[in-house]
């Protein structure tokens, strides 16, 4: 019996082909955001409001990720944007393949933001890279306040983390204050934004201007990291 | 439940393993998984029990080294493990830390025989039998 080193990562297949879709987009400079949640947590509506928001001229494109339907893609195609849905056929997330796959036929120097919705599951998405910017996680007022701490690998990986549905806080025992304290357990550093995309309040309540300046501002920082010089 | 891919890419990357080692067998493999890995260690070693039964990979054991998150202290520089997500440095107090594991999800080592080493196991075992 002889014990043998053996390095790299797990999910190497998935890894190379990230890197490759993370070269691409850097060198379309396209800002990808992976946006990831439990099911219902509002992803498909957070994506309507922004999509419905943004100046027709907005070189944006989504990709949606459900096990089933078409239903979501169906949605968000009303407002005119390039929106093409991923049938997993049953797998529980999205992988680097899948965004390869889908892509194929996009020209990406027409596009300057990729937003990918990914499969319903706070779980397996965090664990596959899609060759993002920056992952996403949105957690609901309907939820518990200690999710973060129930699944602390996909709030340890978002940079930012969208509390939605808060025209329901009224209605509902849920502790903003104590969610956002459990999510910066688990990431110090989360930035936190707090929406209403149904609450008829206007978009200045609605926290949606906040999310949007958000995605705005980070694809800024996105630009200024490529035009840094390798070193 | 992705554990069955995550799985699925274990016996893949043992698989190119081998190829590099010809007339060898694999006994066990390790890897290394992180609490913040989203892999849950109890469902990844029964997915790999449930595929590598009747395959070439049959009776091939897997040593999950499950570890904690670690994080280092920004002003001190100490470096600690994390238990319940207690952010506060163990050396100096400080709350200015960071993350700097969690999510490894990597090969750490692979057993393996010669194959005419399991031959003659197999052969020996009727003989004292």
């Amino acid at each position: 019996m002889n014990r043998v080193p053996m390095e790299g990562k797990v999910l190497n297949e998935n890894a190379r082909i990230a890197a490759e879709l993370r070269e691409r987009f850097h060198e379309s400079r396209v800002f990808c955001v992976n946006l990831i949640s439990s099911p219902g947590s509002g992803k498909t509506t957070l994506l309507e409001k922004t999509l419905e928001a943004l100046p027709r001229s907005t070189r944006v494109a989504v990709l949606t990720g459900d096990l089933q339907t078409e239903n979501d893609a169906d949605r968000l195609k009303r407002y005119g944007f390039p929106v093409k849905q991923i049938v997993t056929g049953g797998t529980c997330h999205l992988d680097a393949r899948m965004i390869e796959k889908h892509i194929a036929d996009w020209d990406l120097a027409q596009l300057d933001t990729l937003i990918v919705e990914n499969v319903g599951n706070l779980v397996c998405p965090s664990s596959y890279d899609l060759g993002e910017a920056a992952k996403i996680v949105l957690l609901s007022v309907t939820e518990g306040e200690d999710k973060p701490l129930k699944y602390p690998s996909i709030f340890f990986k978002s940079e930012l983390m969208v509390l939605t549905k808060t025209d329901l806080l009224p209605y509902v025992p849920f502790k903003a204050d104590l969610a956002i304290a459990n999510a910066r357990r688990v990431h110090p550093e989360m930035k936190v934004v707090k929406v209403s995309c149904l609450g008829g309040s206007g978009v200045s309540n609605s926290g949606l201007g906040e999310w949007m300046t958000w995605l705005e501002r980070r694809r800024q920082t996105f630009l200024s990291t490529l035009s840094q010089p390798v070193g | 439940m992705h554990e069955m891919g995550i799985a699925n890419s274990i016996l893949e990357g043992v698989a190119k393993e081998l190829q590099r080692r010809p007339g060898t067998r694999a006994v066990k493999v390790g890897v290394r998984i992180g609490a913040l890995a989203g892999v849950d260690p109890d469902a990844l070693s029964f997915a790999f029990e449930a595929l590598t039964l009747d395959t070439e990979f049959a009776g091939l054991a897997i040593d999950i080294d499950y570890v904690a998150p670690r994080s280092r202290c920004r002003d001190c520089g100490r470096e600690f493990e994390l238990r319940n997500y207690e952010l506060l440095c163990p050396q100096c107090g400080s709350l200015s830390t960071e993350r700097i594991s969690g999510d490894e999800l990597e090969f750490k080592y692979l057993e393996i025989e010669q194959e005419e080493e399991a031959n003659s196991t197999q052969q020996n075992a009727p003989r004292e039998a």
